[in-house]
């Protein structure tokens, strides 16, 4: 059965066809998955307030029901390192369009990866992982396997990455935590497995994988109109 | 056999075609229908199925779209065991319509349909309603594999090369628009067919979530499984507003998918042929460290190549085994052949010395498959080498595959090896393919 709170942030975002981005971390946080410290500051004073208490360097992201893609409106704005720049960015992001308050994170570190699934019309849900961050589709350097995964599939996906040498640390980096990332894809699988008939797909991009732990830093989660 | 829709008047109907070779080459009992009645070739023509006065196993429908369902209805009230539907004129012309109502009359009836818009089945020596003149056809022997396609001409095609490879059928089927029977009710079937130890498919597509159930299903399947896909290509440049989506396209799941649940995608019809051969032969799973025997060291070279391309290792033999190998050869070549692995022998090594080495490759734990690159041409090798080595290979069951040119006059040399079940391939590049092909299928 689908958890309530789960399927009170799915229902209202089936007109808009996707979760805005404080609700899709508040779903991923309620299914397990961890992520990037963060508030949803509607007032400035929220947002300082927030940044005193994580500490700086902070990010701060538009929430906007119009902004989809939010770099695409200058709506990310990481490494901020006072108020006065906070201050800036908020009165900024204040201007675009659709404007649903400013979303502040603590900065989180590591190797940037992408953890995704999409309902696939052929064989249903499957979950990928891959090199994330912005250059993703360039790199293309990505694995899948049909969901629910196991944790051979879990071990098989990080290892036939191509980049899989810079995962488990090469020449001299530090190996990311591979124990948090396996648990991460494998908690992300059951909650697809759970909510599979209300999403079309999902974008954990970047999960933020260092030597101690790996969290979700963005989250788009795409929501279908109706129940076919 | 009854054969719906045969003419009266013209031979060349797909109908009349069907009934006749049935009725001429094959041990079924064969019986033409047409309402009108009357004689064809001395025999009766039954007005409709239900006078035919012994049971019907199987139903050829070769009769206008339209009245295919009201034929599907006559077959059901006649006792029919199950009907292959030739016509053409459904889904693929836009009349989807018809292709339901026929699959909803027979749904209820639990009736079993083969098509529309397909060539049926062919199980050679039993049966046949392909409606290709007999004297067209290249035909492969009795084997082991099975194809099931979507489309009759890939199916048509490949069993050419099948029969052009040595590679025996257990069954050809070729499903069409698989209104009712689709690829995995097939797949269920075959998995308990005694007869068929390889099943192979050409799929273009699934429905919605088919895909899963095929996979699941194949997942339980001890036999290997090996699908070619075409539509491997996206369609066109689609917005997709994520990056998942966008990153795994259809083909990127099929293919990733498939592997998962260890079926064996061929990439390509020489693939498929390869893969089918390799497997109706051998289906214990090899981690893939090749011995490569040869008379040449450009073959010796070119399989190396290839098999770096597929992620197969060639070790370097042990100073022991190499020590050994170089003590069974003849005098004369002793000194010139080159041990280390590809084990070139020289164009003057004789049958034994190819044999010695089989014999050695076979009984070393240091590679799990041993590759011959065959020259027959050359003066020291005879038309019984093939089975000379497919002796050594019954002896230590290492999986051995031959490379040998495909022309008539080398015909017994591989004919030796074939007919002992060692795997042929024409081409380097296939032979390889043919090793790769043990390697992917890791049943559970």
């Amino acid at each position: 059965m689908l958890k309530t709170e789960i399927r009170e942030i799915l229902l209202p975002s089936r007109e808009l066809g996707w979760v805005l981005e404080p609700e899709a971390k508040r779903l991923l946080g309620l299914a397990g998955l961890e992520t990037t410290r963060f508030r949803w500051a509607h007032q400035l004073e929220e947002a300082l307030q927030f940044a005193e208490e994580i500490g700086y360097p902070v990010v701060a992201k538009v929430v906007s029901p119009e902004a989809l893609h939010k770099s695409d409106v200058d709506g990310v704005a990481v490494g901020i390192a006072d108020d006065k720049t906070l201050s800036t960015v908020f009165e900024r992001y204040s201007a675009i369009k659709g404007f649903s308050g400013v979303l502040v994170e603590e900065m989180a570190s590591g190797t940037e990866l992408i953890v995704g699934a999409k309902i696939d019309y052929q064989f249903g849900p499957v979950v990928l992982l891959g090199i994330g961050g912005t250059g993703v589709e360039i790199y293309q350097d990505t694995t899948l396997r049909m969901a629910p995964l196991n944790r051979q599939d879990v071990d098989y996906m990080i290892n036939g990455l191509k980049a899989g040498q810079l995962l488990k640390g090469y020449r001299g980096s530090e190996p990311v935590n591979l124990q948090a990332l396996g648990s991460l894809i494998m908690t992300f699988s059951a909650l697809v497995m759970e909510i599979e008939n209300w999403i079309e797909s999902i974008d954990l991009n970047p999960v933020m994988c260092n030597a101690k732990r790996c969290v979700v830093a963005d989250a788009r989660i795409m929501v279908r109109d109706s129940f076919a | 056999m009854a054969v719906v829709g045969v003419s009266l008047t013209n031979d060349r109907h797909p109908a009349n075609v069907i009934y006749n070779k049935n009725h001429l080459r094959y041990p079924v009992r064969v019986f033409p229908v047409n309402p009108r009645g009357g004689i064809l070739q001395r025999e009766t023509v039954y007005p409709h199925i239900a006078d035919i006065p012994e049971e019907i196993d199987l139903a050829v429908i070769a009769v206008r779209a339209e009245q295919v369902p009201d034929v599907v209805e006559a077959c059901i009230k006649a006792n029919v065991g199950g009907a292959v539907v030739i016509s053409g004129g459904f889904a693929e012309t836009g009349r989807k319509d018809l292709q339901d109502r026929m699959a909803s009359i027979a749904g209820e009836a639990d009736f079993p349909v083969i098509g529309p818009n397909c060539l049926g089945i062919y199980a050679p020596s039993y049966v046949d309603s392909f409606f290709l003149p007999i004297e067209r056809m290249v035909r492969p022997e009795p084997g082991n594999v099975a194809m099931v396609s979507q489309s009759g001409g890939i199916l048509v095609d490949q069993m050419l090369r099948f029969a052009g490879e040595g590679v025996g059928l257990s069954l050809a089927v070729s499903i069409g628009n698989k209104a009712m029977i689709r690829e995995i009710d097939l797949l269920g079937y075959l998995m308990e067919d005694p007869k068929t130890k390889v099943i192979a498919f050409y799929v273009e597509g699934f429905e919605r979530n088919e895909g899963r159930e095929f996979v699941l299903a194949a997942d339980q399947c001890v036999k290997p499984v090996i699908i070619l896909k075409s539509g491997k290509s996206p369609e066109g440049v689609r917005a997709v507003s994520s990056h998942t989506a966008s990153l795994a396209g259809d083909y990127k799941v099929f293919s990733e998918v498939l592997s998962q649940f260890s079926v064996v995608e061929a990439k390509n019809d020489s693939e498929l042929v390869s893969f089918c051969e390799s497997l109706s032969c051998y289906q214990e799973p090899i981690k893939g460290r090749v011995g490569i025997i040869t008379g040449s060291g450009g073959h010796g070279a070119m399989a190396v190549d290839s098999c770096a391309d597929h992620g197969i290792s060639v070790p370097v033999l042990s100073e022991m085994i190499q020590e050994e190998i170089r003590g069974k050869l003849a005098p004369s070549i002793q000194s010139i052949a080159s041990v280390k692995n590809p084990i070139d022998l020289t164009g003057s090594a004789v049958d034994e010395d190819f044999s010695v080495v089989a014999r050695i490759l076979s009984e070393t734990s240091e590679i799990d498959c041993v590759v011959m690159l065959l020259l027959p041409y050359l003066p020291g090798i005879t038309s019984d080498l093939g089975a000379m080595l497919s002796q050594v290979f019954q002896r230590a069951r290492k999986p051995l595959i031959a490379y040998v040119p495909h022309v008539d006059k080398y015909s017994m040399l591989i004919e030796g090896f074939e007919l002992n079940r060692v795997p042929v391939s024409p081409s380097i590049e296939g032979a390889i393919l043919m090793v790769e092909a043990m390697r992917r299928f890791q049943p559970c």
